[in-house]
C-alpha cells in the first residue's frame, strides 16, 4: 500500500492525486534529488547513496549512470559543460570523449550511437526521477531543476530539453544561489539582503540576494570559473613536494598526490596540526602541516574569492554592513579557515548548518513544493540577466536595452528610428554583451523589420520590445509604429557560452572600460558627422543656387575639413568641424528656412498664422 | 475504541512538528472521494474545531472529526519502509477492501 506523508492543515490531495514534487540539482560532478516530505525537506537516496555522480556510460544494451557504472569503462562525465554548446564553442583536443567533428553540433560517439548532451543529460535526470518514483511508489507531478545563475538562455533551454527528454515536467529552473537561500528559509524572515557563498570543487560564485515584501531578488552575481577546492589541494601538494623534496613525478604520482592532498585538506578541518607518514612509490613520505601553515598558504586564493565577494557588494550598491545573513554553499565552504575569513569579511555568523553539498537540492525540493501548490509558501522567485541584451544601431555601437543583472521576468520597450531617408528596411540585430562595440559581444540573432513606410530619416518609429521570462528565455519583437505595421519577430534562444566566457566579457568590460568610452564617443561623433554631411549635400543639390559664390566656397571648405577629419579619428577634432561646417552653413539655412516659410504662408496675413 | 499511534510513528510525527516549528498534533481523518470510496488523510494540525474529539497516544495529540471518526475508529497509525520508501501507514479495523494501492478504502 502506498504510504502517506503528513500533509499540511487542509492540503491533503485527491487519492491518486498527489502532486508529488522534487527538486534537482543537477551537477556538473554529482547530481541530488529532494523532496519536501511530511513538511521536511529530505534528500532522496537510491538507497545507498544520496550524492550521485554525474556519469553515463553507454553499454551495448543498457545505460548506466553514476554508482551503477563498473570502473575503468569510457564512462561519459562532466556533461554539464558541453550542454547547450556547439562545437566551435569548445576546446576538442582535450574531450574526455570522440565526438563527431563533421557536426556543427556536439555528437559524442557511444557504443549505442552518436548521442547529444541534452540526451546524455536526460539519462542522469531520469535516474533521478527514477530514484524519486520508487522512493513514492508514485508518478512524480514535476521538479524544480537547478542551474548556475551565469546559465544563458541557450543552457537554461537545453537543460529543460534533457528534462522533457527524461519525461519530467518542469516547475521551473532556477538559480542555484536562490535554492541555497530557499534551503536556509530566508524567505521566512522578514526582510533582508543575503550573501550567497558558494565554493566548489572547480569554481566560485558568489550572489547577493534581497528578500522582500515576499519576493526574492538576485541583486548580482560575481566569481570564478576556475577557482575552487581544487586549487587548496595544490597549495597542499605542492607543500608536501617542498617537504619532501620530490622530483621527477609523472603524471600518475601527480594524480596519487592529488589525492594524499584533498585526504590531508579534509583532515584539517577537523585538526590543528597533522603528522602524516605515508607511502608513496615505495618511500616513505612524511607530512607536516598545522592549519596555521595551511592558512598562510591558502590566504591568496581566499582573498581572491573576497575581491569576487566585493565586485558583487560593488555591483548590488551595497556595503558589507548591508548583508543580513551569508550562506555557505559547496564542499569547499567546510574547510575552517574559509569559514573563519568569510565571517570576518562579514562581521557576523555565518548560515552553515545544513550539509554544504546538499542545500540546492534542498531549496529546489522547496521551490518545488511550493510550485505545486502543497505548501502555504507561495515564494515567487527573480532572478537576473547575467549580461545586457541590447541592439545593433548606427556606427557599429550596441544600444542596451536590458541591463546586466536586471531581475527577470522582465520586459523593456525602446523606440528607434531611421537614418536615411526613405528606408524601408531595418535591421534588428541582437546582442549580448557589456562592451560598446558590437564585434565585442555576441551575437543572439538577427532579423529584418520590412515595410517601413518611406519618410525622411528619424520620421519612422521603431519599437523594440525585449522580453525575457522567468525562465531567462528571450524574446525580441520590432513594430513599426507611424503606420501600425506590427511585425513580431521571436528570437530562438543560442546555443553555446559558459560561466568562463561570461566572466572573460565582463572582465574585458572593466578594462576596457576607457577604450570602449572612447570608442563610443568617436562613433557617436562620426555617425553626427555622416549625417550632417548628408544633409548639407542634399540641400546644396536641392537650393544651391540660394548661395553666392563666398558662402558657396565656405561650406565647401567645410565639408571637406570636416570629411578629413572623420579619417583621423578625433573625436574632438571632429566636433570642431562640424562646429566649422555648422557655423558657415547657417546663413545658408536661414535662407532655405526663410523660402519654404514664405511658400507655407504665402497668401495668408500674418494676423491669421496660429501660433 | 480509540485511534493510537505505534511509537515509531509517534517519534516522526514529533521530529515532523518540531521541525515545523508549529503545530498542536496532527489530525487523521476521511474523505469521501476515491477510487474505492474513501480516502485517508493526515495532517498537521495548528487549530482544533469544536467538535473535534481528541485522542493522545505516545505524547502526541490526535484530532479527528466525528464524522471521519466511524470509519477509522480502532486505527493505529504506524510508520514504516518499504523498500526505499518510508512513511504513515494507516492499519485500520474497518476497511474490507483496498484499492490497489492503499489510499482508498472501503469499509
Amino acid at each position: 500500500m502506498a504510504l502517506l506523508q503528513i500533509s499540511e492543515p487542509g492540503k491533503s490531495t485527491e487519492p491518486h492525486q498527489r502532486k508529488l514534487s522534487i527538486g534537482i540539482d543537477l551537477g556538473t560532478t554529482n547530481s541530488l534529488v529532494a523532496s519536501v516530505i511530511s513538511g521536511v525537506p529530505t534528500i532522496l537516496s537510491d538507497g545507498e547513496h544520496r550524492l550521485i555522480p554525474s556519469k553515463v556510460l553507454y553499454d551495448e544494451n543498457e545505460v548506466l549512470i553514476g554508482h551503477d557504472i563498473p570502473e575503468h569503462k569510457n564512462i561519459i562525465s562532466s556533461i554539464k559543460r558541453y550542454l547547450g554548446k556547439k562545437l566551435k564553442d569548445i576546446d576538442t583536443h582535450a574531450l574526455p570523449f570522440k565526438i563527431d567533428k563533421e557536426r556543427e553540433d556536439i555528437f559524442i560517439q557511444t557504443h549505442q550511437g552518436l548521442k547529444t548532451p541534452v540526451e546524455i543529460s536526460s539519462e542522469i535526470l531520469k535516474k533521478l526521477k527514477q530514484i524519486a518514483t520508487e522512493r513514492f511508489q508514485d508518478d512524480i507531478f514535476g521538479a524544480v531543476i537547478t542551474v548556475p545563475a551565469y546559465f544563458d538562455e541557450g543552457q537554461r533551454q537545453a537543460t529543460k530539453d534533457a528534462a522533457q527528454l527524461a519525461g519530467i515536467n518542469v516547475l521551473r529552473l532556477i538559480n542555484e544561489p536562490t535554492a541555497a537561500a530557499l534551503a536556509y528559509g530566508l524567505d521566512t524572515k522578514k526582510e533582508g539582503v543575503y550573501a550567497i557563498y558558494d565554493l566548489g570543487g572547480g569554481t566560485f560564485d558568489i550572489s547577493i540576494l534581497r528578500f522582500s515584501k515576499g519576493v526574492f531578488e538576485v541583486l548580482s552575481t560575481n566569481g570564478n570559473a576556475s577557482l575552487g577546492g581544487d586549487d587548496f589541494d595544490q597549495i597542499i601538494k605542492h607543500e608536501i613536494i617542498k617537504q619532501n623534496t620530490l622530483e621527477h613525478l609523472n603524471s600518475e604520482d601527480h594524480e596519487k598526490l592529488n589525492n594524499i592532498a584533498k585526504m590531508i585538506k579534509e583532515k584539517l578541518t577537523k585538526n590543528d596540526h597533522l603528522n602524516e607518514h605515508l607511502n608513496f612509490k615505495n618511500h616513505n613520505l612524511n607530512v607536516s602541516l598545522s592549519s596555521k601553515t595551511f592558512e598562510n598558504l591558502a590566504i591568496t586564493l581566499i582573498d581572491k574569492t573576497i575581491q569576487c565577494v566585493k565586485n558583487a557588494l560593488f555591483d548590488a550598491d551595497l556595503n558589507v554592513t548591508d548583508i543580513d545573513g551569508v550562506v555557505m554553499v559547496g564542499g569547499s565552504t567546510r574547510m575552517p579557515v574559509i569559514q573563519k575569513y568569510i565571517q570576518q569579511f562579514f562581521k557576523q555568523s555565518l548560515l552553515n548548518d545544513l550539509n554544504p553539498d546538499e542545500v540546492v537540492a534542498i531549496g529546489a525540493a522547496r521551490q518545488a513544493q511550493a510550485l505545486s501548490g502543497q505548501s502555504d509558501d507561495d515564494t515567487l522567485l527573480l532572478d537576473v540577466t547575467p549580461l545586457s541584451l541590447g541592439i545593433e544601431t548606427m556606427g557599429d555601437l550596441v544600444e542596451k536595452i536590458i541591463p546586466r543583472n536586471s531581475t527577470i521576468p522582465i520586459a523593456k520597450a525602446q523606440e528607434f528610428t531611421t537614418y536615411k531617408d526613405g528606408q524601408t528596411m531595418m535591421k534588428i540585430h541582437v546582442v549580448q554583451g557589456e562592451r560598446e562595440k558590437v564585434s565585442e559581444n555576441r551575437s543572439l540573432a538577427e532579423f529584418i523589420l520590412k515595410d517601413i513606410p518611406p519618410l525622411p530619416a528619424g520620421a519612422a518609429k521603431v519599437r523594440v520590445i525585449f522580453q525575457v521570462d522567468a525562465d531567462s528565455m528571450l524574446t525580441v519583437s520590432a513594430e513599426e509604429l507611424t503606420t501600425g505595421n506590427k511585425t513580431k519577430v521571436e528570437v530562438k534562444p543560442s546555443y553555446g557560452i559558459d560561466d568562463k566566457s561570461i566572466r572573460k566579457m565582463l572582465e574585458d568590460s572593466f578594462i576596457n572600460a576607457n577604450i570602449d568610452k572612447e570608442f563610443r564617443s568617436l562613433a557617436e561623433i562620426v555617425v553626427e558627422a555622416n549625417q550632417i554631411i548628408e544633409l548639407t549635400e542634399k540641400a546644396i543639390t536641392e537650393d544651391g543656387h540660394l548661395l553666392d559664390e563666398n558662402e558657396s566656397h565656405s561650406i565647401h571648405k567645410s565639408l571637406v575639413d570636416l570629411k578629413k577629419e572623420i579619417d583621423l579619428n578625433d573625436p574632438q577634432k571632429i566636433k570642431e568641424a562640424i562646429d566649422m561646417l555648422n557655423n558657415t552653413s547657417t546663413s545658408f539655412a536661414e535662407k532655405r528656412m526663410d523660402r519654404s516659410v514664405r511658400s507655407a504662408f504665402s497668401g495668408k496675413n500674418i494676423n491669421n498664422i496660429d501660433y | 475504541m480509540a485511534i493510537s499511534l505505534t511509537k515509531k510513528a509517534a517519534e516522526r510525527v514529533d521530529k515532523y512538528l518540531k521541525n515545523r516549528g508549529k503545530g498542536i498534533g496532527l489530525r487523521l481523518g476521511v474523505k469521501t472521494t476515491g477510487c474505492s470510496g474513501m480516502a485517508y488523510t493526515l495532517e498537521f494540525l495548528d487549530q482544533q474545531n469544536p467538535e473535534d474529539v481528541v485522542f493522545e497516544s505516545n505524547n502526541i495529540k490526535i484530532y479527528v472529526d466525528p464524522k471521519s471518526l466511524v470509519y477509522i475508529d480502532g486505527t493505529e497509525l504506524d510508520f514504516t519502509r518499504e523498500g526505499i520508501n518510508e512513511g504513515f501507514k494507516f492499519n485500520n479495523p474497518n476497511v474490507k477492501d483496498e484499492c490497489g494501492c492503499g489510499e482508498s478504502f472501503t469499509v
